[in-house]
C-alpha cells in the first residue's frame, strides 16, 4: 500500500507559552520551538506500521517554508521512504481550503491507496483532511483511532466519538483518513536517526510544478482571514493564591475543607 | 440576508443541548434570517425532535430513511449537497460528527468553512466577524469572511447561551423525497462501547485530576498519594491516556467520560475546551500549573502558579499531618 502522509511544522505548545505579539497580528514567535503537530506524528507512526505489516511505502509530505524541511527529515527518520515539500511564496497565507487545494494537487500527481492527515493542528481547526477528501472525491473518516486492513480494496476504520465510545466503519480504498492521538505510541526518533536521513533529497515543488493557479491559494485565495489575535476573556479567571509554598498550602487546605474536597 | 439551517443533533429522541446553542448563533449572525432546522434520522424518535426544533425554528426539514439510522456523515454529507439551496448558511455543531461532515460539505457547497467558532461579532455586509481559538486555547483569533455566497460554521457545543424556545410553531416539511443518491464508500458497521474500568470517575465528589504537566508515568503516584489523602479519585486529561499511562475510563472530557463532581483539582492540566466539556455541574475547581497563562486559570475558581511536581507533595504531607 502506497501510502502518503500530511505533516505539519508547529511551534511546540508544550516547550513554549503561546502569546500574543504586541500589535496583534500573530503569535510572539521570537524563541518559538518547534516541531511536528502531534497528531500528524500519530499518523506517520500508523503509515509505518500499515506498510510494514502489507508492504508499499510511506512519503511524507508537508505545505510551509523551507524550515519545514527539518520536520519531514525527522519523519523519515522514524522511517518514511520519501519526504516532498509543497513551498512556494504563493502559498504564504492560505486558509484551510487553499493548503488542502495544494495537497490535492500533489497527491493526484502520485498514486496513493491512502493518504493520512492529523486530526487537527495548531490552529484547531480540524478541516484540511475532510476537504483533502472531498476534493479528490475519495471516501473520509476523521478522527480515526484503528485501523485494520481487510483487503487491497478496504479497511475496517474505528473513530474515536463521544463518551470514549469507538464507531467502527468499513471504508473503500483509496481513501483519506484523519488520526486522532493515541492510536499508537509512535517510535522514538534519536539523533543517530535523523543523521542517517540527512543527505536524502527532498524535492520542493511549487505552484507552477503542481499547475495551481497562484491566485487561487495563499492570502489571495483565503476567504476566510484572520484580523487579530487577541488574549481569550473567558470570565472573571481564578483566585490565584499569592505568598510562601506553605502560606499557599495552609490557604488551599482551609478551602478544600470548606468546599468538602478533604473527606 | 440568505436563509440559516441549523442541523439538528439528537439522540434517542431528544435534540442535543447544542441545537438551541445553534439557534442563539444564526440570532446573533441576523435575527431576522429565515431559520430552518435541518432533523435527519429514522423512525418515530425522528417526530420527536421534529416537534423540539419546530418550538425553536420557524421551519423544519425532515430528512428521514434507513440510510440515516446512524448519522454517517459520509452519507449525510451527500443527501444535503443534493437538498440544500445555493448561498446556504449551514450551522454545524462542534462534535465528533460536524467535524467529520463539515471541511467536506464545504467543499461541495463550494463555499468557506468557518470551524469551532466560539463568539459571533458582527455581520457587516456580507462579511461575518467571529472568534476561534488556537494553540489548545492560549489564543483567540478574530476571523472575516464573507458569506455571501453561503458558508457552514461549526459552532463549538457549550459556548452559546442556548435560546429558549421561542414557541416558534415551526411548519415541518419532508424532504426525505429529495435525498438522492447517497452512495458513498464508507460503512457504518457498530459502535463499541467504552470500557469500565476499575474506578467509575463519574460517581466521584471529588476528583484529582493530572495532565501533561505530570511529565513522567512514574509521577503520578504523587497524585495517588494526594488523592488518598483527600479521599479522592484520581482522574486525567487526554495526553494521560494517549501516553498510555492510564485507562481510558479515567479520562476526563468530550472524547471520555463526564463528570459532576462537588470539588475538581486539576494539576498539570493546560484546560482545552475538549478537556472542559467533560466537566459537568459546576464543579468547584482549583488549577494548580506552572505557566500562568493556562487557560485553566480563565474557568478555575482558585489557581495555584507551581510546578505540580514540587507543590503537590508539599501538599500532600500537609494534609496527612492533619
Amino acid at each position: 500500500m502506497d501510502i502518503l502522509v500530511c505533516v505539519k511544522r508547529v511551534p511546540d505548545t508544550a516547550e513554549n507559552e503561546i502569546e500574543v505579539n504586541s500589535d496583534g497580528t500573530d503569535i510572539e514567535r521570537d524563541d518559538l520551538v518547534y516541531s511536528v503537530n502531534e497528531w500528524d506524528n500519530y499518523a506517520v507512526e500508523e503509515a509505518l506500521q500499515i506498510r510494514d505489516k502489507v508492504g508499499g511505502s510511506v512519503t511524507v509530505i508537508s505545505v510551509g517554508d523551507e524550515e519545514s524541511e527539518e520536520v519531514l527529515r525527522r519523519e523519515m527518520a522514524m522511517g518514511a521512504d520519501g519526504g516532498i515539500l509543497l513551498s512556494d511564496d504563493a502559498f504564504e497565507g492560505s486558509d484551510g481550503r487553499g493548503v488542502a487545494a495544494i495537497l490535492k494537487a500533489a497527491a493526484e500527481q502520485g498514486n496513493y491507496d491512502l493518504i493520512l492527515t492529523g486530526a487537527m493542528a495548531d490552529d484547531g481547526a480540524a478541516q484540511v483532511g475532510g476537504m483533502l477528501a472531498a476534493m479528490l472525491d475519495r471516501p473520509f473518516a476523521s478522527l480515526v483511532n484503528h485501523i485494520e486492513v481487510v483487503d487491497d480494496g478496504k479497511l475496517k476504520v474505528g473513530r474515536e466519538i463521544e463518551g470514549g465510545n469507538q464507531e467502527m466503519n468499513e471504508i473503500d480504498l483509496p481513501c483519506v483518513l484523519s488520526i486522532q492521538t493515541g492510536i499508537n505510541e509512535p517510535r522514538y526518533v534519536g539523533i543517530r536517526g535523523i543523521r542517517k536521513v540527512a543527505s536524502l533529497e527532498i524535492p520542493v515543488r511549487g505552484a507552477g510544478d503542481l499547475g495551481i493557479d497562484p491566485s487561487s491559494v495563499g492570502a489571495a485565495g483565503a476567504k476566510v482571514k484572520r484580523l487579530e489575535y487577541f488574549v481569550p476573556d473567558l470570565g472573571e479567571g481564578a483566585e490565584i493564591l499569592e505568598g510562601s509554598t506553605e502560606e499557599v498550602i495552609e490557604k488551599l487546605i482551609e478551602i478544600l475543607k470548606a468546599q468538602g474536597g478533604i473527606k | 440576508m440568505a436563509e440559516i439551517f441549523v442541523y439538528i443533533p439528537h439522540k434517542d429522541g431528544v435534540a442535543d443541548d447544542a441545537a438551541l446553542e445553534m439557534v442563539a448563533a444564526a440570532r446573533k449572525i441576523d435575527a431576522d434570517a429565515p431559520l430552518t432546522a435541518l432533523v435527519v434520522g429514522e423512525g418515530t424518535d425522528l417526530e420527536k425532535v421534529c416537534e423540539q426544533a419546530a418550538g425553536a425554528c420557524a421551519k423544519v426539514w425532515k430528512v428521514s430513511g434507513e440510510a440515516f439510522a446512524y448519522p454517517n456523515a459520509e452519507v449525510i454529507r451527500k443527501m444535503l449537497v443534493n437538498i440544500l439551496p445555493e448561498k446556504a448558511v449551514v450551522l454545524v455543531a462542534h462534535d465528533t460528527f460536524g467535524m467529520d461532515l463539515s471541511p467536506g460539505l464545504s467543499v461541495k457547497l463550494d463555499v468557506p468553512f468557518l470551524s469551532d467558532v466560539v463568539d459571533i461579532e458582527a455581520l457587516e455586509g456580507s462579511t461575518l466577524k467571529i472568534v476561534r481559538q488556537e494553540y489548545g486555547g492560549a489564543v483567540s483569533t478574530r476571523v472575516a469572511c464573507d458569506i455571501g455566497d453561503g458558508v457552514v460554521i461549526n459552532v463549538r457545543p457549550g459556548a452559546f447561551k442556548a435560546e429558549d424556545a421561542a414557541g416558534a410553531a415551526g411548519e415541518v416539511v419532508d424532504k426525505s423525497a429529495e435525498a438522492g443518491d447517497l452512495s458513498c464508500g464508507r460503512r457504518f458497521l457498530e459502535v463499541v462501547e467504552a470500557e469500565v474500568g476499575d474506578v467509575d470517575i463519574t460517581k466521584a465528589d471529588v476528583l484529582v485530576s493530572i495532565g501533561r504537566g505530570i511529565e513522567d508515568e512514574e509521577n503520578i503516584e504523587i497524585a495517588e498519594e494526594l488523592a488518598e489523602a483527600m479521599g479522592a479519585v484520581v482522574s486525567c486529561s487526554r495526553p494521560i491516556v494517549d501516553a498510555k499511562w492510564m485507562e481510558k475510563s479515567r479520562q476526563v472530557g468530550t472524547s471520555g467520560q463526564t463528570v459532576k463532581p462537588k470539588v475538581y483539582m486539576a494539576l498539570g492540566i493546560s484546560g482545552s475546551f475538549q478537556h472542559l466539556g467533560g466537566l459537568k455541574g459546576s464543579p468547584f475547581i482549583i488549577a494548580v500549573n506552572k505557566n500562568p497563562k493556562a487557560p485553566i486559570f480563565q474557568v478555575a475558581d482558585v489557581g495555584v502558579v507551581d510546578d505540580i511536581l514540587e507543590f503537590v507533595p508539599e501538599l500532600t504531607e500537609k494534609i496527612q499531618e492533619m
